[in-house]
């Protein structure tokens, strides 16, 4: 009854044109930030951060990526584990031949190699589509993780071939490193998870975002309006591996501490992004949250639920983590491709004719 | 513009100079020779009709006026400026703007949106204005939103605007990717049987949008048709094509009482 627009009218184009037209909306909206930054620092435990929200922050940018990419733009590319790695090793590069710099720096710098490395791998996107892509884009992914670890530059020379992130703070708080504490380390990542969440939206709600969709939707009419394909890819490309760039870097510095790269960056986290952002919903920014936040917490559960509470042995658990995440593929590519943000949507629409559907 | 005089129609429109000029095109697929050495010219203002059975050539003719086909020989002529081979995109920032003979919009768009997307050349703010949106990202947006809601109400269908086009039955579909070329307010507009398909009443209403962008905004049109009926009603001039070359060249009058253009409707053997 109280999910509708009536008395909610829009006098501008501007207001029509707003991230929650609805006023409902906003209020959630506003509410889950007040909560994100008010309320969960103060609770936030070691386990809860590492086991499940501060996987999911990283992943959901990573996921805006992709979106951006395949979802507006309609280019495929299964080398976002390698464009992590140019991500994480940058960070790496940055913090140990830069001590003092500041951590949002580093992430950003890091975002910004990434974009050039992703434009450059991007190219052949002009003459390639669909398959062909794919497959130039799986070269990518295996060059980019070869090179990491033949080059002995890009690790320092470390004797054991890992990167180990360096104890480093934001505005006096350690972010990185062992004795960083859980609360630091979450809001560093929830300001850059709002800050490119809302970059996300914008660029996708105007010309650019149109743009994309345009070549992702019919390439010729795209160009008969003045759209040029190549420059339009690029910046695909070039935003989309910002954001995987900087969700590798905080992958590496605030997650995980310790990388090998074959086993961080490899194939399968290309794909597991690919799944994020499929079973989320492509071309959604709110999908590409629930896509992360499902794929993160999914397992945990049916971990919990499948060792602790039934008592299978864990690797039971991991398989049918497997067959659920294929059987959900299939699920959302058959009857439901813009995912489970679109099946969120046709439910809001439901609500608001709810109870007079005619 | 070139010399030839301006002079206004018997409906009170003025036609102008030479818009777009073709000279002795020809464009070949491998062994097919899809247009033979054809020469026309549209000048500013009217409507000119490209006619012919299927296969004559016409649509090939339109994908080099608008760059997606490099003919192997012959010239095309803008604006009285000879045009250096350019890319599609390059061609619509010169003004030039059309439809498509299979419906090509953005299926995964509303209404609104593909419309809006006309308008790409005309907005200009950059990537990083876009990002912060507040300032002159959301003022260019609403600003060109004005524009696409006129749009929008000529056409009248204010009511499938949030509606997502792959939904939307044929006609309609027709008239949003008529919607999506005006909104570019290009200078020349290609249309590739916009009325294909359609039946009497929506035939009709697409003849009456036709004139009446030409006669507000005065842009010049050159359209592929089938319907003889429509062609004569709404056109000034009419280029008749037949297997790649041209055979009738005038008038509806003047092109209707040509024999060879008889004979190719009529369907006389061509040995
Ligand atoms: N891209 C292409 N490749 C090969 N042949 C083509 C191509 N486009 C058009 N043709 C050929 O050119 C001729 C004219 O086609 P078209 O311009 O589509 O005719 P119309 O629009 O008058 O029906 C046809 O024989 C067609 O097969
Ligand atoms: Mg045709």
């Amino acid at each position: 009854m109280f999910y509708r627009e009536a008395g909610d009218f829009k006098k501008t184009y501007a207001e029509d044109n707003q991230t929650f037209p609805l006023r409902v909306d906003r209020w959630a909206y506003y509410l889950v930030l007040v909560i994100a930054f008010g309320a969960v620092p103060f609770f936030i435990n070691n386990w809860w951060a590492n086991a499940a929200i501060i996987p999911f922050l990283v992943w959901a940018i990573a996921s805006l990526g992709l979106n951006i990419l395949g979802g507006y733009c309609g280019q495929i590319s299964l080398g976002s584990g390698g464009f992590m790695a140019v991500g994480a090793y940058s960070a790496y590069k940055l913090m140990t031949s830069f001590p003092d710099l500041n951590m949002f720096i580093v992430v950003l710098i890091s975002g910004a190699i990434t974009a050039l490395v992703g434009m450059l791998f991007g190219l052949p996107s002009l003459r390639i589509k669909g398959f062909y892509l794919a497959v130039a884009t799986l070269a990518a992914q295996f060059f980019l993780v070869w090179m990491f670890n033949k080059f002995s530059w890009f690790y320092n020379n470390s004797a054991s071939g890992q990167i180990h992130a360096p104890t480093r703070s934001v505005f006096g708080y350690e972010v990185t490193g062992a004795t960083a504490t859980a609360p630091a380390k979450y809001l560093f990542c929830l300001v850059l998870v709002v800050l490119f969440a809302w970059i996300a939206r914008n660029l996708t709600r105007g010309r650019i975002g149109r743009s994309w969709m345009a070549i992702r939707d019919m390439d010729i009419a795209a160009e008969i309006i003045g759209v040029n394909p190549l420059k339009t890819k690029l910046t695909a490309f070039g935003v989309s591996s910002f954001y995987i760039g900087v969700a590798g870097a905080l992958f590496f510095t605030v997650y995980l501490g310790d990388v090998e790269v074959g086993e961080a960056f490899g194939i399968q986290k290309s794909f597991l992004l690919i799944f994020m952002v499929i079973i989320g919903g492509l071309g959604s920014i709110l999908g590409s949250f629930i896509g992360a936040g499902f794929l993160v917490l999914m397992p945990l559960l049916l971990k919990y639920i499948m060792a602790e509470k039934l008592g299978f042995p864990t690797d039971i658990a991991a398989h049918l983590e497997f067959v659920i995440i294929g059987f959900l593929i299939m699920l959302t590519l058959v009857l439901e491709p813009h995912g489970i943000a679109q099946l969120w949507r046709v439910a809001k629409q439901k609500l608001r004719l709810w109870p007079f559907p005619h | 513009m070139s010399a030839a005089e301006s002079y206004v129609t018997p409906d009170g429109r003025t036609i102008g100079g030479t818009v777009l000029e073709m000279k002795n095109i020809t464009l070949r697929f491998g062994g097919v020779v899809a247009i033979k050495d054809i020469s026309f010219d549209i000048r500013e203002g009217e409507i000119r009709a490209i006619i012919g059975p299927n296969g004559a050539g016409k649509s090939s003719m339109l994908n080099v006026m608008n760059g997606f086909y490099h003919p192997q020989e012959g010239e095309v002529w803008f604006h009285g400026q000879k045009r250096k081979p350019m890319k599609p995109y390059q061609i619509a920032k010169q003004g030039i703007a059309r439809t498509f003979q299979n419906i090509a919009l953005f299926k995964g768009m509303s209404t609104l949106d593909n419309i809006m997307t006309g308008r790409f050349n005309h907005m200009k703010t950059n990537m990083f204005l876009q990002m912060i949106w507040k300032g002159p990202a959301e003022r260019e947006e609403a600003e060109n939103r004005e524009i696409v809601e006129h749009v929008i109400d000529f056409l009248e269908i204010q009511a499938i605007r949030k509606t997502p086009v792959g939904a939307l039955p044929y006609g309609l579909q027709k008239r949003v990717e008529l919607g999506r070329a005006l909104a570019a307010q290009p200078k020349l507009l290609l249309l590739d049987e916009p009325m294909a398909g359609m039946n009497v009443e929506e035939k009709e209403d697409m003849s009456r949008f036709i004139l009446d962008v030409n006669d507000e905004f005065g842009t010049t049109i050159a359209l592929i048709e089938h319907d003889m009926g429509v062609v004569m009603d709404i056109s000034d001039r009419v280029v008749v094509m037949d297997y790649g070359a041209k055979i009738g060249d005038g008038t509806p009058d003047e092109v209707i009482n040509n024999q060879a253009v008889i004979d190719a409707y009529l369907g006389v053997e061509h040995e």
